[in-house]
């Protein structure tokens, strides 16, 4: 199973902090997972033009194809004006109609103030529902107080977390297992 | 209709259709060479027209796992190797060319078929090619715009004088060679939603509409659009023909067209668009009011009345050698296009 976690801002430390702890958990709990870790502050990204993901060169075309081979993905996302960065929208630009088919997402989501809880929730998960994602429903939000130089040192956040790399998996597994008998099924 | 040599009085027209994609067999796992895949869709037009296919056309494309980025010349090969069976583009990227040169290749293929040839122009599906040849993709709908009018004012009278955005202005220029009877069938490739069937009725231009996936009702707004734009711009819709474009694969019986067809559909679409064809949406093609035309001769027969009732439509062109379909398999799917599926489609779509 491929599992990508996607740190979704170029700016701060939080969400990638807090990415680093999930796919940490990820890798404990579930060894036989292959963990890739896109980090938008390491690469150059072009915005969307409107071609297909495949006719990119470069940082775009190794993103892109990257999150277009996981089985799942890790979405780490923080609050900018009360809505996700436009780095990571410009990502779900980048990828084809329909990307997230078969695929399982998860969230995590830092924000400065618990008055964002709903951000992920109302703004987020409609653009990965359009996109065809089998949503792990239950996110995990961190807040500011959470975290202490560049740690969680918030007990029930690492708890959360490892709950979420647990649905992650057990959820992509599910659909996969629904999906091969479904299409056994069909007979072509 | 006469303008766009199409009678009626004869039925619908059923033409075959390649965008010259070059993928390896996924049953085998192997890749003929590209010689021999142009060699074969050369081959495949003799036989379209030993069986009495109406039409054969080839695409271009500019991108890997294509073989026909040069789709006039294998064209012009066509004509020579056949008598009487049109000759027509699927698409010709009209934007990305100077329609002054794509004239003057098809009006040279129309003189070497003895009046066969027409073009189909696109805008283009995928847009690397813009990048290739030269041209910004930010200009992707007014090039076509302004060069797909070019190409039909060309087409309407042997000297033209014109200018434009996208290419050096024309003063009196006599564009030559003429076509056998004068002028060609210049079609508007149509697909998506029906913004582009409406530029096509407005211009009062014949329309080839692109029907991959889902159901034949959501591409009859399309048509509807596009007649009701012809008669908005003050065209005549009944003077204006329709075609339509499908993935197609015949077997002996829907299981065993299914089971074949589902991994040519499915690797085509994963090397050349990065998304495979979902299994049931596929499951779902096997519906008489779904596009989709894979099954049983029988089937295919009943879909195609379903939507010639549905579209009233004047030519149907099937894909049926996408994804690395072997030469054997499109051999015998032509020779059942021939014996069963064209008689009884005549028969019932023939006004006699």
């Amino acid at each position: 199973m491929k599992i990508v976690g996607l740190s979704g801002s170029i700016v701060g430390s939080k969400t990638r902090t807090a990415m680093n702890d999930t796919l940490e958990s990820v890798k404990k709990h579930f060894p036989d997972t292959e963990v890739t870790l896109l980090d938008l502050a390491e690469y150059s990204l072009p915005f969307s033009d409107g071609r297909n993901y495949m006719e990119y060169e470069g940082d775009a075309a190794y993103v892109t194809r990257t999150i277009m081979e996981a089985d799942a993905l890790i979405i780490g996302t923080p609050v900018f004006q009360a809505s996700i960065p436009a780095t990571l929208k410009n990502i779900f630009d980048l990828l084809p109609v329909n990307a997230f088919r078969d695929k399982t997402v998860s969230i995590v989501v830092t924000a400065g103030s618990s008055k964002h809880y709903l951000v992920a929730e109302q703004q987020l998960k409609p653009i990965l529902a359009y996109m065809k994602a089998q949503i792990v429903q239950t996110y995990v939000f961190i807040e500011e107080k959470d975290f202490q130089r560049k740690e969680i040192v918030n007990d029930d956040v690492r708890f959360r977390i490892d709950r979420l790399a647990e649905d992650t998996v057990m959820l992509t597994e599910a659909y996969a297992k629904i999906r091969e008998e479904r299409e056994a099924k069909y007979d072509f | 209709m006469e303008k766009y040599r199409i009678d009626p009085r004869k039925g619908i027209e059923f033409g075959l259709y390649s965008l010259g994609d070059h993928i390896p067999n996924p049953h085998s796992g192997e890749r003929i060479s590209v010689q021999q895949r142009i060699d074969e869709i050369v081959e495949g037009a003799k036989l379209a027209e030993q069986t009495g296919i109406d039409v054969y056309s080839v695409g271009e494309s500019h991108q890997q796992y294509f073989i026909s980025q040069a789709h006039s010349v294998i064209l012009g090969a066509i004509a020579q190797a056949t008598e009487k069976i049109k000759i027509s583009s699927s698409a010709s990227i009209i934007s990305t060319s100077d329609p002054v040169r794509v004239y003057e290749d098809f009006a040279t293929i129309d003189l070497l078929s003895n009046g066969r040839a027409e073009i189909v122009a696109g805008r283009a599906s995928r847009i690397g090619l813009f990048h290739l040849l030269g041209y910004d993709v930010r200009n992707y709908e007014e090039l076509f715009e302004e060069k797909f009018e070019l190409l039909n004012l060309i087409n309407d009278s042997e000297r033209v004088t014109w200018s434009g955005q996208f290419r050096a202005p024309l003063e009196n220029a006599e564009i030559l060679p003429r076509p056998l009877n004068g002028s060609l069938p210049i079609w508007r490739a149509v697909g998506g939603p029906p913004a582009s069937a409406i530029k096509a009725g407005l211009a009062g231009v014949p329309m080839t509409l692109a029907t991959l996936g889902g159901p034949a009702s959501s591409f009859k707004i399309s048509v509807d659009a596009y007649r009701n734009a012809a008669s908005q711009s003050g065209f005549d819709p009944a003077e204006l023909p329709v075609a339509t474009t499908s993935l197609f694969y015949v077997a002996d019986t829907s299981q065993q067209a299914m089971k074949e067809a589902y991994p040519h559909v499915n690797i085509g679409m994963e090397l050349i668009n990065g998304r495979g064809y979902p299994k049931q949406h596929f499951a779902q093609g096997a519906d008489t009011r779904d596009v989709l035309m894979v099954g049983s001769p029988q089937q295919i027969i009943e879909k195609m009345l379903y939507q010639y009732e549905l579209f009233g439509h004047q030519r149907f062109l099937a894909q049926i050698e996408f994804g690395g379909v072997p030469f054997d398999k499109i051999r015998k799917m032509i020779e059942t296009i021939g014996t069963e599926i064209l008689p009884a489609i005549k028969k019932y779509t023939a006004k006699q």
